[in-house]
């Protein structure tokens, strides 16, 4: 980013109307990405001085023990959900997981779901770190997935949303191709880095399941609603050009059982429709790059060149 | 800018959790527990009975509830009383007309104040679990141990003097503990605690002192939660509530016993408006075959046996 300017220069402008078509595999019209947040909150972190972790001094019992509620209860239950109904995670990894409850890292694993680095823990902040400090998580990040998994992550999503304003060219540095972090788009899109080949990937906080049920209220059955209106609109729109769907989730919040049978009609409809190509992240990042990723570029340039 | 070295540092980052209270587990691949009876699904109800002094301590912290305005708060010290004086009432009622057990987990103050309230609760076969001295009995890490212990100790003889028996069960305000607590709990000579919202099952926690049970009371699953914090209806608290019930039982078969806990706050359910939406739930999971409502003590004399 430009660091200092009002403006970040993350990206170009690229109205939504007038693109070169996106076109997904098999004539579909809208990619469709699950992406279990499979996390680890630590009960006594350290602080950091620019964001406080637990609203109570530690332990904060409830704060904990609800997320803790993902590791032992949430996950298996939305994971069976998911792979009977055909659905693959792209998954928000607090890596540290791989160590304290391999056995969830494994279970995604043998499910053929991708891994993405959401940090070391989802008690540690990247806000205030400087450059050696943040190659030191992405480094670990890596590695830590590879021995976990054999696989090699290709996205990011900074842990609990906290960023340095170099984040970005650092994981394109080590040829990571996309971030789950810019939410200006309902269609990949290239994002200016110093070096590498980034893009950022829709992965929407506003039908984030966090966002349903506590910033937004919803019952169970009224995020389900919004699930599937927000998927009739983007398959509908993706017959023009081809549209994402993020689908974020938390175990300990999906994964309740008030929650998790609501949740299971949305996957029904979707797998259901016939229009999604239901997907991984990394699969939808190797196509755009492959497919769209430069007529996006002249794109911008043309509009670039036409708004002057 | 840089972080504290340290702040990289993870002397935690281990197999299992970061804590030595209890160990991870998944609920779908423990031992399958069994109920008494024809019971597949047990349904405890804890009834939060509170009395909140007109002067409010935030000593750690203010008591969800608690008064808001400044002195004297007659719009929420009087709208807590009703709770207790009327909203009460209905709940008590609403459990005969369905031939449920609950457990009332009360302050010491209701006792001391009320007694005639702990004699009703009594009389109509339910058990009392204790619930702190009054709303200002908060407990978080800071709070001197032995003023803990002593509160724990007073919350406990307030209500034996009245009840004729000493709590076996305890939950504590907001579920707030300090690291001292569960020790002091299992020191206090209890059987189960109800603060830990990490399971769907009641699992052991384990202590210097020794080990007691945990039996989840699932915060989300609260008038508070769904109807105070998340603002949503009644009538979705019932549907929610209905729609866990049904998850639960379709998880039987293949897994073994289940537990709905229902947490009722009589200021909020105990509403003339609300508690028509509460007779009806309990009417549906009373009849459906295999549902029995358990007091907290019951699951715990059930399942103590069941479980590592």
């Amino acid at each position: 980013m430009r660091e200092g300017e009002a403006d970040p220069g993350l990206y170009d402008f690229r109205p939504y109307r007038d693109r070169t078509p996106i076109r997904w595999p098999d004539g579909k019209s809208i990619a469709v990405w699950v992406s279990p947040n499979l996390e680890y909150y630590e009960i006594d972190p350290p602080a950091n001085p620019h964001r406080k972790s637990w609203t109570k001094p530690h332990p904060d019992v409830v704060g904990y023990a609800h997320r803790d509620y993902a590791n032992r209860v949430g996950h298996w239950r939305m994971a069976e959900v998911m792979s009977k109904h055909g659905f693959p995670g792209s998954v928000s990894l607090s890596v540290a997981l791989c160590q304290h409850i391999p056995e969830i890292v494994a279970d995604a694993n043998a499910r053929g779901w991708e891994f993405f680095s959401h940090g070391i823990y989802n008690t540690r902040y990247s806000y205030g770190m400087d450059e050696a400090q943040e190659r030191a998580i992405i480094e670990d990040s890596i590695r830590t997935v590879r021995e976990a998994t054999g696989q090699t992550i290709r996205g990011w999503l900074a842990p609990a949303l906290t960023h340095t304003p170099r984040t970005l060219d650092l994981i394109a540095e080590y040829g990571l191709t996309y971030t789950c972090d810019l939410y200006h788009d309902d269609q990949p899109g290239p994002v200016h880095v110093k070096s590498g080949k980034l893009i950022s990937m829709p992965y929407s906080l506003e039908v984030n399941d966090h966002y349903g049920f506590f910033i937004y209220n919803m019952s169970p059955r009224d995020y389900a609603d919004a699930l599937i209106r927000q998927y009739d609109r983007l398959a509908a729109e993706g017959e023009t050009s081809g549209t994402v769907m993020c689908i974020p989730l938390h175990a300990y919040l999906i994964g309740q059982p008030h929650r998790i049978g609501a949740f299971e009609e949305v996957l029904r409809h979707i797998a259901a429709d016939g229009r999604a190509w239901i997907t991984r992240s990394g699969d939808i990042a190797d196509h755009f790059l492959a497919n769209g990723y430069d007529s996006a570029a002249a794109d911008a340039a043309r509009f670039a060149e036409n708004g002057r | 800018m840089s972080l504290d070295p340290n702040y990289l540092v993870y002397e935690r980052r281990r197999r299992g959790m970061d804590h030595d209270l209890y160990p991870w587990s998944n609920l779908f691949e423990r031992q399958p527990i069994a109920w008494e009876g024809n019971t597949v699904v047990a349904v405890p109800i804890v009834v939060s009975l509170e009395w909140f002094p007109i002067q409010p301590s935030a000593t750690p912290f203010l008591a969800p509830g608690h008064m808001q305005t400044a002195y004297p708060d007659y719009r929420h010290y009087t709208a807590r009383e009703y709770g207790t004086r009327v909203g009460f009432y209905r709940l008590l009622d609403a459990f005969a007309a369905v031939g449920a057990k609950v457990t009332v987990a009360a302050n010491a103050a209701i006792a001391e104040r009320y007694p005639s309230i702990i004699r009703d609760i009594v009389a109509a076969g339910h058990e009392i679990a204790a619930h702190s001295t009054d709303m200002n009995g908060t407990i978080a890490s800071g709070l001197d141990e032995d003023a803990e212990r002593s509160l724990i100790a007073r919350a406990l003889d307030g209500i034996e003097k009245v009840a004729g028996t000493r709590p076996r069960g305890w939950l504590s305000i907001a579920r707030s503990q300090s690291w001292n607590t569960p020790r002091l709990l299992v020191q206090a000579g209890l059987d189960y605690m109800l603060d830990w919202v990490n399971d769907d099952l009641p699992y052991r926690i384990t202590t210097p002192s020794g080990t007691m049970l945990n039996i989840p009371l699932n915060h989300e699953l609260s008038d508070r939660q769904i109807v105070t914090v998340q603002q949503q209806s009644a009538e979705s608290f019932r549907t929610q509530l209905e729609d866990a019930c049904m998850w639960l039982e379709s998880e039987v078969a293949r897994f073994g016993g289940r537990m709905l806990p229902i947490h009722l706050t009589p200021y909020v359910m105990g509403l003339p408006y609300r508690i028509g939406a509460l007779e009806a739930l309990l009417g549906t999971l009373r009849d459906r075959p295999g549902v029995s409502f358990l007091p907290a003590s019951e699951v715990s004399r059930q399942i103590a046996s069941q479980i590592a």
